[in-house]
């Protein structure tokens, strides 16, 4: 079997490369490994086979996107040109605000984190067939109630305290995520719609309750601090980056394996490849699809909660920048897979990151990263679009590489005609 | 003590056909997206688009009508892209939809900050005049005050009664319509009797989001004459709950958007009596929302197959 | 190669019968007429000339109409706003001119003998009047050759008589038919030629007058018949499955299972022969869990299971073999792997106690079933999608039958499989029943229900007309029977 690693290189079959090695070493080093080598062979390979393959599918999965991406940039660049702005500026501000110095790489993974949390929230509903567009309400209600336990007690110590706070947040979201899910199992009810409502619901509700029951004494509105043993440390002073990354990156972790081994995840990819044949193979579709949502839900409160507890140690009205609806785009960049999803986070924590340093240095607006990340997910609605583009594009490369041997051979002859001349 | 006549009036009602008039627009583009066979879930980027395109132009030229005109056509626009990327390349409805509304959300944003230098408002352009009755006060006895009141609307609202009544003759009583409705029900019909499949859906789509962009300028010039950010808050799902309400019909959205209207009126009206904090009040529609979708429209199947054409 | 170098001709008010089986290529040969898929090589001439069809639009305006075997009807438009569709009349330019259709469609229905309600929701009507209707649609816009395919597969006798009228009608006016069928008798009783295909080919055209039922099924099917293979005769054991008085719905809400009774044995294939459409799929959905009955009770072993989820079946030892692997069999898009333990994945020894899936134990018994069923596949990783038919319902038996099930319900196992996957499952099947399996075999396929059963059932229009043992009865009984010709 082929294995095609990212440089483009060809692997044999690891068995093979492995006799290659084995045959190149010294006899004597060969008599020693003897019995332990032959048997760990098998192993070996198998462990090779299998990185190659989940390598290969991963790059394949990767490649259309990374040019959606380049083309989404372009297009920005496109409207930062047309309308005054400098691209090169706006973009080298942009890159070397978001990785140029440990401080924007810090607040890079910071923007990063709820997002990680959100992107496979929509994962994971999506793998059921469900659209969870909901996840910015879920977010809001899940750091809400992290903020409720984080102020309401004040003699814990951190080891009760800071589960419970995030206990909180996942239950929040989990409660935001059973209404939708309930009304889709039960009444049928359009998951897009409801997750929707809920989220403009999840927005007003919260900031009601940061500007009258629960606000702090001043003008801002927002709840006072937490306690500090329900806060999430920071992990990389100065910058916002707190222990949330780390509760980010196990969720990551914990969703692949519960979608890969799971009977569960199984149950879940089942009913949203074909609920059909799933429901004849025993699966219990409607708990499935409620159970898909509600922890969908889950992740994007937790997220909420990793902010609150971690970034800003207090529930402040409108605290999020529209971290749900990133999650979507990034869930779509990362290709729909929770590994693909970190780095797709990574890349839009630092278009944000990045973007505010772009924005306070050269002026240019925010909102152009929203149009990217926008065309990003047009981009990623069509894969055939991809396709199209792409066999436009190599057959575009190859009529160009054509014409460009072409002329090539055209100057051999010139010159050659030129140095017979002049002898 | 709250006077309920404070609240309960003609005014309401007035209001109610104000704040219907986008959703009635919104949930007519989604009928004609959702009887071809297409969900647009990207009515509130279109109707966004709409609104700020029209001001933009209005801007520019001083012409609301202009205004009206040139969102029209971006709504078509979008709409055909929403076609392209679901019908041509067989995308993924939804995903294509959200993909317009983030877009319209990030453009708008953008292109306020770069013109008028705020990301949240515009200046404030020419808007449509309303039609005044105030005439009818004097000469009409007894109800001339109440018909001014409610009758002074903007033309767009009296266009929009007009729309929908075109909607359902060109849907039920015209061979186009009967085409549309083949084409969402069972393409491979539509296609064996002749029927171009695929052009049918373009153009629906392009009709959707004409008059998604024609709703989103009566947000915009139609009252204010200024573009606010995210103007739509959420009207084009609310239009989506309308135009399942109202079973996929012309007069069935035009009824659900305007119970959806009194409910929004009856919200404002609440807000200013500070009865109840702001916030609870303002998130009373989008909670109806979700009930009206729990409760009333448990049966409601849609006319549609909305899997992607493919001729073999 | 599905056409190969047919050649084909129709005369004027001439019916033409194309027979062959299943796979033959007669379906494709008509989508080439119709436009619905191009020719690589050759030439199609209508009236003498030279034409090329491209789409449907195209062939409608040659004067070619086609009723298709899965019809091509809206079923929430009536009978005449389907037929109309396309060439609608209007009045005023742009209104559509309800009366003057009305008045054509009427006058159209009368002068070939085709009754219909014009004003009917066509998802109410019967399928008979379905089919009249799209008769009518090609009659509408003015066919001179009508393709007819597989007209009458979910007919019933007084319709099929209907039909043959309405032809006779049509041939008057100085139509051609082109009728596709695999039933002989038909073929005989209304054609005045019959061309043979067999696997692409044509082999030969017969006149009316040389017609001969044997002769004819020797040419559709050559000498490829089944091995009818040994078997021996083992007795029944004890009742498995009682299915009492059974009562349900369709998705139409008409019923289509009236009062259904019947008793499966140990060490027995039971046989359910019928048309199509006589209620065979929802008295599958009811065995399965999968639909809802009105009324009736179903025994398993000693247990009433008749409110048994489709999961707690699995549990209790039932086996599926759907009729429609690709859409209800196998979920395309995962491995062979995965689809191998599906309705075992939340027990052991795919699942541990904590509900995680134990893949080794999966890979393994992946690994055996791949050698035991002979599954093509390159790896157990591959996506089922990638498999051929054959392969992909061997996945599906393998994933049945390794469960070691008490029953098997079996429908239509072999259709669109080659005569060597057809051997494959047929020996299979046998197998489990001398095991001890009891099986119930749902096949349109006679000589298949011949082959395997012991005990043949009719079922007509939802209700089970016989049960016979299968030396107790032939072919022409059991054809009567499933068209409502005889009862007992």
């Amino acid at each position: 079997m082929e294995n095609v690693s990212r440089k483009g290189k060809k692997t044999d079959n690891p068995g093979a490369l492995l006799h290659t090695i084995e045959s190149r070493l010294p006899p004597t080093v060969r008599q020693r490994l003897g019995n332990t080598w032959f048997r760990l062979h098998p192993f070996i390979t198998s462990f090779f086979d299998k990185l190659s393959r989940n390598l290969a599918r991963f790059v394949r999965g990767i490649v259309p996107q990374a040019v959606a991406i380049i083309i989404a940039l372009l297009v920005g660049a496109l409207v930062l040109w047309a309308t005054g702005h400098s691209p090169i500026d706006a973009y080298s501000q942009l890159f070397a605000g978001a990785f140029g110095d440990s401080y924007g790489l810090g607040q890079t993974l910071t923007q990063a984190t709820p997002i990680i949390f959100t992107s496979l929230a929509f994962l994971f509903a999506f793998k059921s067939g469900l659209f969870n567009i909901g996840a910015e309400g879920q977010l809001l209600i899940g750091g809400m109630a992290a903020a409720l336990v984080g102020i309401s007690f004040t003699n814990l110590p951190f080891y009760v305290h800071l589960p419970l706070a995030l206990l909180a947040g996942a239950g929040g979201g989990a409660l935001w995520g059973f209404i939708p899910a309930v009304l889709k199992a039960k009444l049928d009810a359009h998951e897009v719609i409801t997750t929707m409502m809920l989220s403009y619901v999840a927005l007003y509700v919260t900031s009601y309750m940061v500007n009258y029951p629960f606000k702090a004494p001043g003008w801002v509105a927002q709840t006072p601090l937490i306690a500090p043993a329900a806060e999430l440390p920071r992990i990389l002073p100065p910058t916002q980056l707190s222990g949330s990354i780390i509760v980010a990156l196990t969720m990551v972790g914990i969703t692949a394996f519960v979608l890969q081994r799971t009977t569960l995840g199984y149950e879940v990819r089942a009913i949203g490849l074909n609920a059909t044949v799933a429901r004849s193979g025993g699966i219990n579709v409607k708990r499935g699809m409620i159970l898909a949502l509600v922890i969908s839900g889950t992740l994007a409160g937790l997220g909420g909660a990793g902010e609150i507890l971690g970034v800003e140690r207090r529930f402040i009205d409108h605290f999020s920048p529209g971290y749900g609806w990133d999650g979507l785009a990034v869930a779509l960049i990362g290709g729909l897979n929770p590994f693909g999803v970190v780095l797709a986070s990574i890349l839009v924590g630092a278009l944000r990151s990045g973007g505010m340093v772009m924005n306070r240095v050269t002026g240019v607006p925010l909102d152009v990263i929203y149009l990217v990340q926008s065309l990003v997910v047009l981009f990623a609605a069509a894969p055939q679009l991809m396709k199209y583009l792409s066999k436009r594009g190599v057959l575009t490369l190859r009529t160009a590489g054509r014409v460009l041997t072409r002329f090539k051979s055209i100057l051999k002859n010139v010159i050659r005609r030129l140095k017979e001349e002049e002898l | 003590m709250v006077n309920i006549l404070d609240i309960i009036n003609i005014g309401l009602f007035a209001a109610a056909l104000r704040m219907a008039t986008p959703l009635v627009y919104a949930s007519l583009g989604g009928v004609f997206s959702e009887r071809a066979g297409i969900v647009n879930v990207g009515l509130e980027g279109m109707m966004l688009m709409g609104a700020f395109t029209g001001v933009l132009t209005s801007f520019y030229t001083g012409n609301a009508w202009l205004g009206v005109a040139s969102a029209i056509f971006t709504g078509g626009l979008f709409g055909l892209l929403h076609g392209v990327l679901t019908v041509k390349f067989a995308g993924n409805q939804i995903v294509s939809g959200t993909g317009i509304n983030l877009f319209a959300l990030g453009f708008t944003a953008y292109m306020s900050q770069t013109i008028w230098g705020s990301r949240g408002a515009s200046v404030s352009v020419p808007g449509i005049p309303v039609i005044s009755l105030e005439f009818l006060k004097d000469s009409v006895p007894l109800v001339g005050s109440a018909l001014d009141t409610l009758f002074s609307q903007s033309p767009l609202v009296y266009l929009m009664f007009i729309v929908v009544v075109l909607s359902y003759i060109v849907l039920f009583k015209t061979p186009v319509g009967l085409r549309i409705r083949a084409v969402g029900e069972h393409p491979a019909a539509a296609d064996t009797a002749g029927v171009n499949v695929y052009r049918t859906k373009y153009m629906c789509l392009i009709a959707s989001g004409m008059l998604a962009g024609l709703g989103g300028v009566f947000l915009s010039l139609g009252t204010l004459g200024i573009y606010v950010l995210n103007m739509t808050n959420g009207q084009g799902f609310i239009a989506l709950a309308a135009m399942i309400l109202g079973r996929w019909k012309p007069f069935g959205a035009l009824a659900a958007s305007f119970m959806f209207g009194i409910l929004y009126a009856l919200q404002i009206g609440l807000q200013s009596t500070g009865w109840l904090p702001p916030q609870i009040i303002q998130a009373t529609p989008y909670i109806l929302t979700v009930v009206v979708l729990a409760g009333f429209v448990r049966k409601a199947k849609a006319p549609s197959d909305y899997k992607p054409y493919e001729k073999d | 190669m599905a056409n190969d170098k047919i050649n084909f001709e129709v005369m004027k008010g001439e019916v033409h019968g194309l027979l062959g089986e299943n796979g033959a290529g007669k379906t494709v040969l008509m989508k080439i007429l119709y436009g619905m898929h191009k020719p690589d090589q050759g030439q199609i001439f209508v009236d003498g000339k030279e034409v090329r069809i491209d789409d449907s639009a195209k062939a409608i305006r040659l004067g070619i109409g086609m009723v298709h075997q899965h019809f091509m009807l809206v079923p929430s438009l009536t009978v005449a706003e389907n037929v109309v569709l396309g060439l609608e009349p209007t009045k005023y330019s742009y209104l559509l001119n309800i009366e003057k259709t009305l008045k054509d469609i009427k006058s159209l229905s009368d002068q070939y003998r085709l009754q219909v309600d014009p004003k009917a929701i066509v998802s109410t009507i019967p399928v008979g009047v379905q089919q009249r209707v799209e008769i009518l649609k090609a009659l509408y816009r003015k066919a001179q050759i009508l393709i007819l395919d597989e007209p009458t597969s979910i007919l019933a006798p007084q319709e099929i008589e209907s039909l043959f009228d309405a032809i006779r009608a049509l041939k008057q006016q100085g139509k051609s038919v082109i009728f596709i069928t695999h039933k002989l008798k038909e073929v005989c009783a209304i054609c005045d030629k019959i061309t043979v295909l067999k696997k692409g080919k044509v082999v030969g055209t017969v006149e009316k007058s040389h017609m001969n039922p044997d002769e004819l099924a020797e040419m559709m099917v050559g000498h490829e018949v089944l091995s009818t293979f040994e078997r021996e005769h083992v007795a029944p054991g004890k009742v498995v499955l009682v299915v009492d008085k059974l009562k349900a719905l369709n998705d139409r809400k008409t019923l289509a299972l009236k009062d259904v009774t019947l008793e499966i044995h140990e060490f027995e294939i039971f046989g359910l022969a019928g048309v199509e459409g006589n209620g065979q799929t929802e008295l599958v959905e009811v065995l399965t869990g999968l639909r809802e009955l009105k009324s009736g009770k179903i025994r398993f072993l000693d247990e009433i299971i008749t409110d048994a989820s489709p999961h707690r079946r699995i549990g209790m030892g039932f086996a599926n073999v759907p009729e429609d692997r690709q859409k209800t069999g196998l979920i395309l898009d995962f491995s062979v792997l995965e689809n191998l333990i599906l309705g075992r994945q939340d027990t052991p020894p795919f699942a541990t106690k904590w509900s995680t899936l134990n893949l080794g134990n999966a890979a393994k018994f992946a690994q055996e079933s791949i050698k035991e069923y002979s599954i093509k596949t390159p790896s157990d990783h591959t996506l089922a999608r990638y498999l051929s038919g054959g392969t992909q319902q061997r996945v599906v038996i393998a994933r049945e039958f390794s469960r070691k099930p008490k029953l098997i319900i079996a429908s239509q196992p072999t259709r669109g499989l080659d005569i060597g996957a057809t051997e494959y499952v047929h020996k299979k099947l046998i197998e489990m029943r001398d095991q001890g399996c009891a099986i119930l075999l749902i096949t349109a396929d006679l000589d298949e229900m011949f082959a395997l059963s012991d005990k043949i059932a009719v079922i007509y229009e939802g209700k089970i007309v016989a049960v016979k043992d299968r030396n107790k009865t032939n072919e022409l009984e059991l054809g009567l029977m499933m068209t409502g010709g005889k009862c007992e």
